[in-house]
């Protein structure tokens, strides 16, 4: 924003928003915000959390709704949750579609958390802070939406992502239908992408059709009871395998008490 | 529209046959089946964004477009679109379209330079621009008149636009904006064959086995033709190959085998290397097919001491001091310069070496046949060592594993029965040695006869949506006329005078305002009225800081035709609000020589006019007597320019007689009947012929209610005219309306695929009836040459007819003007990106391309930024020798720079990175380098 005179007032407004939402809790202004905050205290799901937040259940517990890192950040990408916008109030979230991550390498939101609610280490590597390994959530595409998957030429969402060619890459597939063109279909890796959201801004569908999800909502999990044969990589999920027990209807009783149990409808 | 139940059933089942059986149906009927099916009408048009020349359908509602959709039946992207393809539905409907003619007035009411914007009737307008105009020629004459053109215009304006200039004014300073586009694949084409434009088409995409992109990303620039090159790949992944040959890396290298990063300009020594293995393997490989090259081939050379198209010493604007000492350092390359250790080796076989001084003399088009050991000396220099050492782009690259990737890509292009394609665009065209490099191309497949055959060949795509259609095949370049004659031959200036009904000795001979003179005409006080026709000169010209200084402080009348307001229109006196693509009739001519036409689907939004009717509005306020009188010699003119009135009087025409009577509304115009039982008119408006219902208050201050004739039928016919029997044939406009589009030559009927290959091209068959060969370049542009050395022409030798060859040429890598130093210390490449259309009037309006890409970043390596300071998304100034811009720099994403190399886009007005490049041009195409300039960059 080149405009010096703007940007104090967008800094000057940022502060006043923050000071009322600091002191909603604190502040007397009647019924009605306190049971809005009723309604809002319980965890949202759908909640993208900055940089380095740790999980939701323990995040609601640690934050202290001090918005340093909604100070911080320079593309005023974090709010914090108001009276009426149905969510914890006071904590720091984003919306990407409206302002995204923009992953600043020198992760402004984090180091100035007081409580270790945005937890540095998780967003440093070799010392160093590193926001590509940040999980702010997942892009998730709907390729029902999405143009690519139509044989458009749009591939918006891949030249907008920070870590194009790792986080998406694109798949290259023969279009049938014209004899001679090809799909290029976005696909995001999971492993790469931190949910920073650049992609689903970018998107030029009239609703996103690709858009970032907390990555515990976007994700299923496989048990760690059977290792890929074929990727060394896989074993590494043996290190968190556990004792395994099964319990199903058939065998939540003891083996000696449905022995006993008599032949009932047997003969 | 109205159908009869009868009608309805009778197209509703056509179409659905047709479709059933997977054939194309006649437009109209199409569309009179899709009106009937739903509240909305469908008819086909053609994508507004890019040369490729996609087919699109438009559906109209209630006088609005409401959507798009691919044409199935279109043979180029067979239903598909790219991004901006898919928004052609939005571009017209931006909630600051210009819907009044806005003039810049003072408080008493008068025009005033310094005045605000009003709105204006079209009376008011064009009485300011005759004033104007008028005040211009009594100035300069015809010179001091002068257009800013289009590769944008539709075929009939821009032939409107021409005509009135040429024969109306007498004026050939209208250049359009293609000059910065392609003019060097123009003149290439023109040295190397003769006549302009591409052998090949598309379908060379799918029966190649190689392709080969120098510094062009298809990827974004090209989508749908990038995206049948990837098919092509997967199809055959093995044997098909893609080599991208860039300065950075972008998207096109996403699905290459290999990337070469050359150093910016040395894709000429590239060409060479390449060239050079050819030539020397040869006599132990067997490689350079002999006969083929003995009967179509000569070599050639000519002066390699050309300058940089940049201002000369002695030009007003230098000699008033209106370029800093900055400036100069560059300019004044263009009078001399000491040749550097780069280009040392490569210019020695023309007699310079190292250290020496070459003095410069203005870009000179002249050439002269000399033997291929000659030839073959100017390749010495380009072993491979030589050729890594200049070329290898990126400074962290290892030396010998990039040599490796030279000798696969020569290797690639040798290989016995591999076809092979070299695609480029800008990169190979905005270049200061621009139309070297396009020979060049040419001398490498010509020499394997891997040239104008299915599959094979150097193919030069086109930026724009009828560069080729208009800007070119039209002729609204200031040298030339249509189907490509010049002004500057006589016979062609009589066959165009006597097709237009104007006398002989009207057309003005000296056509030397390209685009770049023009701006430079206005800085000089030369040129005292320019006009901008669907382009925006003030934000796409480098050196920009001049031009609009020109143009705001200077005592001249600038007027924009636009649909929206960019930064032209700002710059300018008077802003005509304008029909956009979908508002009118048109045609556009793609790349593959593909010619498409659309009809008028909706009416223009407020007051707006086409650029067709305003030209011709023009032509009402000016009479014989205003225009065809004597002109005295002015800036590039020597000579004076006659009068012709007493012949135009002996022609049956009057002092006043209006050039709209002559030029326009003429009897043969007027045969060209507007009828509602014509099955191409029917249920179409036309508001040029017949008015609309919007009852527009016209230019003389009385509702407009139409010419009364078909306007747009009557230009098409008479510019195709020109075309026909000569190789350039374009069918009947009905024609036109029931198919996808022909690649001309149209003969018989048939559209031509393989230009000057007898077994595609009717007059390349019939050039090589007797010899039996297999090709023939027919063109007939510089078919006579003297003979020499590489050192010079042999002035005494006599000129040799080289009837239906084409021509391997002879020249050498140099150095661009400005190059980085101490000081300035990083190259500069600007250009574009996919979801954005050139200055972004149009694509920044639509708010999903908006969103996607809102800002021109300034893309530069991780290892650049940390060395500089600046951060990843922070602000930085980009500064050279003529201004500088802040843009926010970005180390990640789409585009990966190597060190000491950034790229910038150039379709952001608030990042207006042309006031930071450099107005040189390829001394004989006078195209634009905007790829390549010094800056230096710093925290902002």
């Amino acid at each position: 924003m080149p405009d010096k005179m703007k940007n104090k007032t967008v800094s000057d407004r940022r502060k006043f928003i923050l000071r009322m939402a600091r002191g909603a809790g604190i502040t007397a202004l009647g019924g009605f915000v306190w049971s809005a905050y009723v309604d809002e205290v319980t965890a949202s799901p759908l909640l993208l959390r900055p940089p380095g937040a740790i999980k939701e259940e323990d995040f609601l517990k640690t934050c202290i709704k001090c918005g340093l890192c909604v100070e911080a950040c320079p593309y005023d990408t974090l709010l914090l949750a108001k009276p009426g916008d149905n969510k914890p109030l006071g904590t720091p979230y984003f919306i990407p579609r409206d302002i995204p991550c923009y992953m600043c390498p020198d992760i402004p939101c984090v180091p100035v958390c007081p409580t270790g609610a945005l937890d540095e280490s998780s967003v440093t590597t070799n010392g160093e802070l590193d926001i590509n390994v940040s999980e702010m959530g997942l892009a998730v595409i709907d390729d029902e939406s999405c143009i690519a998957f139509w044989g458009i030429q749009c591939d918006a969402c891949y030249r907008a992502c920070p870590l194009l060619g790792e986080a998406i890459s694109i798949v290259y597939e023969k279009n049938e239908r014209t004899g001679k063109h090809a799909f290029m279909k976005p696909v995001v890796h999971a492993d790469i992408c931190t949910g920073c959201g650049l992609c689903e801004k970018a998107c030029v569908t009239e609703k996103a059709a690709i858009f970032v999800l907390p990555k515990e909502v976007a994700m299923g999990k496989v048990g760690d009871f059977y290792i890929k044969g074929w990727d060394k990589e896989d074993e590494k999920r043996l290190e968190d395998a556990k004792e395994i027990k099964t319990v199903t209807e058939i065998s939540k009783k003891s083996a000696i008490d449905s022995l006993n149990s008599g032949l009932g409808d047997l003969y | 529209m109205s159908l009869s139940r009868r009608e309805f059933l009778k197209s509703s089942a056509a179409a659905s046959a047709a479709a059933a059986v997977g054939m194309s149906v006649p437009a109209e009927l199409e569309a009179a089946a899709g009106q009937a099916e739903g509240g909305w009408r469908w008819d086909k048009a053609a994508c507004r964004f890019c040369g490729t020349g996609c087919g699109i359908m438009m559906a109209t509602k209630n006088g609005k477009i409401v959507a798009v959709k691919g044409d199935p039946a279109a043979p180029v992207n067979r239903g598909l679109n790219c991004i901006k393809g898919y928004f052609n539905a939005k571009i017209m409907y931006g909630a600051d379209r210009l819907t009044q003619p806005l003039l810049r007035v003072g408080a008493d009411g008068k025009f005033d330079k310094k005045g605000k914007f009003v709105p204006v009737s079209w009376e008011r307008a064009y009485d300011e621009m005759e004033v104007h105009i008028k005040k211009a020629l009594k100035h300069g004459g015809p010179e001091s008149v002068s257009v800013f053109a289009s590769g944008q215009y539709t075929v009939q304006e821009g032939y409107a636009a021409q005509k009135m200039m040429k024969a109306g004014f007498r004026s050939n300073a209208i250049d359009p904006n293609a000059r910065h586009c392609m003019a060097s694949a123009v003149v290439g084409f023109y040295q190397t064959f003769g006549v302009d434009e591409p052998s090949g088409c598309y379908d060379d995409i799918e029966l190649t086995d190689t392709i080969v992109s120098w510094g062009s990303n298809m990827a974004e620039m090209h989508p749908i033709l990038w995206s049948r090159v990837t098919d092509r790949k997967l199809s055959d992944p093995e044997r098909v190959k893609v080599i991208s040959i860039q300065t950075y890396t972008h998207r096109t290298s996403d699905l290459a085998d290999t990337e070469i990063i050359f150093s910016p300009n040395t894709d000429t020594a590239l060409w060479n290397y390449i060239a050079r293995e050819i030539v020397m393997r040869d006599e132990a490989e067997g490689i350079i097919d002999w006969d083929f090259v003995k009967k179509h081939m000569i070599f050639t050379a000519g002066p390699v001491n050309i300058g940089y198209g940049m201002r000369r010493a002695g030009e007003k604007s230098l000699k008033d001091g209106k370029y800093t000492a900055l400036e100069m350092e560059i300019i004044d390359k263009e009078m001399k310069t000491t040749v550097s250790a780069k280009e040392g080796p490569a210019l020695e076989p023309f007699g310079y070496k190292a250290g020496d001084t070459m003095k410069h003399t203005g870009g000179t088009l002249g050439h002269w046949e000399i033997s291929f050991e000659e030839y073959k000396k100017s390749l010495e220099p380009y072993d491979l060592h030589y050729t890594a050492t200049i070329v290898k782009g990126d400074p962290d690259e290892n030396l010998e594993s990039f040599k490796e990737k030279l000798q696969e890509l020569a290797n690639l292009y040798i290989e016995k029965g591999r076809k092979v394609v070299s695609f480029w665009t800008m990169g190979m065209n905005q270049h200061t040695r621009g139309t070297w490099t396009n020979t060049l191309a040419y001398n490498v497949h010509f020499m394997l006869n891997k040239q104008a055959k299915p599959g094979d060949g150097a193919f030069s795509l086109t930026g724009q949506p009828s560069a080729c259609g208009t800007a070119r095949e039209v002729g609204t370049f200031t040298h030339r006329l249509p189907a490509d004659m010049m002004v500057k031959n006589p016979k062609h200036r009589k066959i165009a005078e006597n097709k237009w009904k104007i006398p002989n000795g009207t057309l003005n001979g000296v056509g030397k305002q390209h685009i770049m003179a023009i701006h430079r005409g206005i800085e000089d006080g030369l040129i005292k009225f320019a006009w901008v026709n669907v382009c925006n000169p003030y934000q796409d010209s480098a050196s920009a800081s001049h031009w609009i200084n020109a143009a705001r402080d200077m005592d001249n009348f600038i007027v924009t035709s636009d649909g929206y307001p960019g930064i032209s229109a700002k710059v300018s006196d008077l802003i005509l609000p304008t029909a956009m693509m979908y508002e009118k009739w048109g045609a556009y001519g793609n790349a593959e020589r593909r010619t498409q036409h659309w009809r008028q689907q909706v009416l223009p939004i407020g007051d707006s006019m086409s650029d067709t009717w305003q030209w011709i509005e023009l032509s009402k306020r000016f009479t014989v007597k205003d225009l065809w009188g004597a002109w005295a010699p002015s800036g590039p003119r020597k000579k004076a320019l006659p009068s012709v009135i007493a012949k135009a009087k002996a022609m049956g025409y009057s002092d006043n007689t209006t050039m709209y009577d002559i030029l326009f509304a003429n009897k043969d115009a007027k045969s060209y009947k507007l009828d509602q039982k014509d099955p191409i008119q029917a249920g179409y408006d036309n508001s040029e012929g017949y008015g609309d219902s919007r009852n527009v208050v016209g230019s003389d201050g009385k509702v407009f209610d139409g010419y009364g004739f078909f306007i747009q039928k009557y230009l098409w016919e008479e510019y195709a005219a020109f075309t026909r029997g000569h190789g350039h044939d374009l069918a009947p406009f009905d024609v036109y309306h029931k198919v996808r589009g022909l690649k001309w030559p149209v003969v018989d009927g048939k559209e031509t695929s393989w230009r000057f290959n007898a077994k595609y091209d009717p007059y390349a068959a019939k050039a090589t009836k007797e010899t039996g060969n297999s090709h023939a370049f027919y063109g007939t542009l510089a078919k006579a040459l003297q003979s020499g050395t590489l050192k010079g022409k042999d002035k005494s030798s006599k000129k040799k007819s080289l009837a239906n060859k084409a021509k391997i040429f002879a020249r050498p890598y140099m150095d661009p003007p400005e190059m980085p130093d101490s000081n300035y210390d990083t190259w500069l490449c600007t250009g574009r990106v996919l979801e954005h259309w050139h200055s972004g009037t149009m694509t920044m309006r639509v708010p999903e391309l908006f969103r996607a890409v809102p800002e021109a970043l300034c893309y530069m390596h991780p290892a650049d930024a940390k060395a500089k300071d600046l951060k990843q998304g922070g602000l930085a100034w980009v500064e050279s020798r003529r201004g500088r811009v802040k843009a926010r720099v970005e180390t990640r994403g789409r585009n990966r720079p190597p060190r000491g190399l950034v790229f910038v886009p150039w379709f952001d007005e608030k990042v207006f990175i042309n006031k930071v490049c450099l107005d040189a041009t390829c001394p004989m195409s006078k195209q634009t380098d905007f790829k390549k300039c010094a800056v230096k960059i710093y925290k902002a």
